[in-house]
């Protein structure tokens, strides 16, 4: 029998490659995808739901569909993309609330993987080098998207304990970088000149689209309960990132009042979300070695994903972006999966 | 908000040796991982380094046949001098002396960080934040050479009258450090970086006000005293096994060893110079 999939937070670019990458596996029977709102990418045979993070609606999905993995990568990591309320909302509310709908005795879910992100680990200057799983931060969170990452990570803990017949699985990701991906990351290197911070090089390091995707799908189909680091191999620094875009690096943000800068910097468009502030200071690297020890090999390294991404900028508003101008319609959607006179099973399905 | 413990989080992966899956080289780059800059170490290297090692210091090396020419090791040297250039001298004796150049990785501590052009030049120039993974990586992982100075600021901000009376040697951890990763410890004097900046004075006040973590009365720059250096026979930690490194007494009495060490070649070495200056 296959396997029956829940992702959340299907409209991201995360959960919509997700579902992608599954559905091209046979041993997936079932995909099913929920999020507030519509689908960004084409979706063949995976099933969408528009419903929020109510537990008691997820929960009668979960059971009618009889789902056994649970793939949850709907957390916010990037301030800049939500309120501060909605992310607290989605993060910690959220997160418990897909977790209520997976526990219970008579529960068909076997297995959850979470996306998390690498600012659990935040950055401070007494942090080592490279942060490994079973570390823990040397101080209490300081940005609320960061005390954020660590509520939710711990409720999926206390999730883990409670239920020893599911194999959990978190996913630390450090930044992700990459054509389709919007983050204020990506923004910041598109900029003519790469800003930093004056007197700060700070290490960085990057995951590529497709070892987001990559990384999510192997923890889908493996069990591989624990927490994992997921980064590209290699950590850059902030100037060397800057001449591998060819750009000029400009650190014109001043070390002291940096945060009053950032305010200015938001008013001329430019925004500079506190956790990224930290990042531009001290930097931040993990060991990515025990994902690749459990079998995963990344396709592309720090410094690949940063020179994929110069020749994305390059040519971006030239070339045609993959994916645009997907307009997801219900009714169109509804008929394709429905309705008995299209012919299925011949590619298109 | 605290942060309590947290329990782990399921079984960890199985045990493989992680050293397989440390990342390949990539030839084209030319900062490594650390954050260290080969373009501008081998740019300070040929000039400020290159003046200060043959024509200011005249730097003198002893025993570099006892820094190992492959696999980790790990360096400890006494500290002195308001802005100690022993670091930089070190390495450049292993760079200019030893049959199989190597680069040394120096600890620093964690302000530095903290203090804008300062840091990214330290680090630039093969400064490591002093955290016990940051060591272990370098001397179990990556079987590279680094320089500790146990004594930390206490060495640097101690007064002239108190030169070359090594301080407490921290609280052990470095040789917690080599025992874990079974490198040997090769112990460092080196006699000249006290009279190169002296501190005669602190000045209490002002370092109050600028927040620094002290604020020598200090001769700028450098003074030209004759710097020597004598690397000591390795201390074979590597042979006692990575369990030693629980044994606080083992780890204490090796610490004290090392510091006798040092302490009993600086004094010889203060016995035969005949002029800080020559």
């Amino acid at each position: 029998m296959g396997r029956r999939v829940l992702i959340t937070g299907l409209s991201s670019f995360w959960g919509g490659r997700l579902a992608q990458a599954l559905e091209r596996d046979p041993d997936v029977e079932v995909i099913v995808g929920v999020s507030p709102e519509d689908p960004t990418c084409e979706l063949g045979r995976t099933e969408y739901v528009r419903v929020g993070t109510h537990h008691a609606l997820l929960r009668r999905i979960v059971d009618a569909a009889a789902i056994d993995t649970v793939l949850d990568t709907r957390l916010v990591v990037d301030s800049a993309q939500a309120s501060r309320r909605a992310a607290h909302e989605a993060n910690v509310i959220g997160t418990m609330n897909i977790l209520a709908a997976c526990s219970g005795p008579d529960s068909p879910v076997r297995k959850v993987v979470v996306k998390s992100s690498a600012h659990y680990y935040g950055c401070e200057p007494d942090d080592p080098a490279y942060f490994d799983e079973t570390m823990r931060r040397p101080h209490p969170p300081r940005t609320p998207i960061e005390r954020d990452i660590v509520e939710a990570e711990r409720a999926v803990r206390a999730f883990a304990e409670r239920s020893p017949k599911v194999s959990v699985c978190v996913l630390r990701f450090v930044d992700g970088l990459g054509p389709d991906l919007v983050t204020s990351h990506a923004r910041l290197l598109g900029l003519p000149a790469v800003p930093g911070i004056l007197g700060f090089d700070p290490r960085y390091q990057f995951v590529g689209e497709d070892d987001i995707v990559g990384a999510l799908e192997f923890a889908a189909r493996r069990d591989l309960p624990g927490t994992f680091n997921a980064a590209g191999d290699g950590v850059l620094v902030l100037s060397e990132i800057a001449s591998l875009l060819g750009k000029p690096f400009a650190p014109v943000l001043p070390p002291l009042g940096t945060g009053l800068a950032a305010v200015a910097a938001r008013r001329l468009g430019i925004a500079l979300p506190a956790e990224m502030l930290a990042q531009l200071r001290f930097g931040r690297a993990v060991d990515n070695r025990r994902l690749k020890a459990a079998g995963y090999h990344f396709r592309t390294t720090s410094r690949e994903t940063v020179l994929a991404f110069a020749e994305h900028l390059r040519v971006r508003g030239i070339a045609p972006r993959a994916g645009t101008g997907y307009q997801y319609e219900r009714e169109v959607e509804e008929f394709l999966r429905r309705s008995p006179a299209v012919r299925r099973g011949s590619g298109a399905a | 908000m605290t942060c309590p413990p947290l329990p782990a989080l399921g079984p960890a992966p199985p045990g493989a040796d992680l050293r397989d899956h440390l990342p390949a080289l990539e030839p084209d780059r030319t900062v490594s991982d650390w954050g260290r800059s080969e373009r501008l170490e081998s740019l300070v290297d040929r000039t400020l380094y290159g003046f200060l090692y043959h024509y200011w210091f005249r730097c003198e090396v002893e025993g570099i046949e006892h820094v190992p020419a492959a696999g980790g090791a790990l360096l400890v040297a006494n500290h002195g001098g308001a802005l100690p250039p022993d670091a930089s001298m070190i390495a450049k004796a292993i760079r200019e002396e030893h049959p199989r150049p190597r680069p040394l990785h120096f600890t620093i501590e964690h302000w530095f960080k903290t203090y804008p052009l300062l840091g990214a030049f330290v680090t630039k120039l093969g400064g490591v934040p002093a955290h016990p993974a940051n060591v272990q990586r370098l001397l179990t992982d990556e079987g590279q050479l680094v320089l500790v100075f146990p004594e930390g600021a206490k060495g640097t901000e101690k007064l002239y009258k108190d030169r070359y009376k090594l301080r407490r040697f921290g609280r052990g951890g470095f040789v917690e450090a080599a025992l874990r990763a079974e490198v040997p410890l090769v112990p460092v004097a080196l006699v000249g970086a006290e009279e190169a900046m002296p501190t005669f004075a602190q000045l209490g006040l002002l370092r109050r006000l600028t927040g620094l973590i002290y604020v020598p009365l200090a001769p700028l720059p450098y003074l030209p005293p004759k710097f020597r250096l004598r690397f000591l026979a390795p201390v074979a930690t590597d042979r006692l096994g990575a369990a030693a490194a629980d044994d606080k007494g083992l780890v204490q009495e090796v610490a004290d060893e090392i510091r006798a060490r040092i302490q009993d070649a600086l004094v010889d070495m203060l016995a035969q110079r005949r002029s800080a200056w020559v």
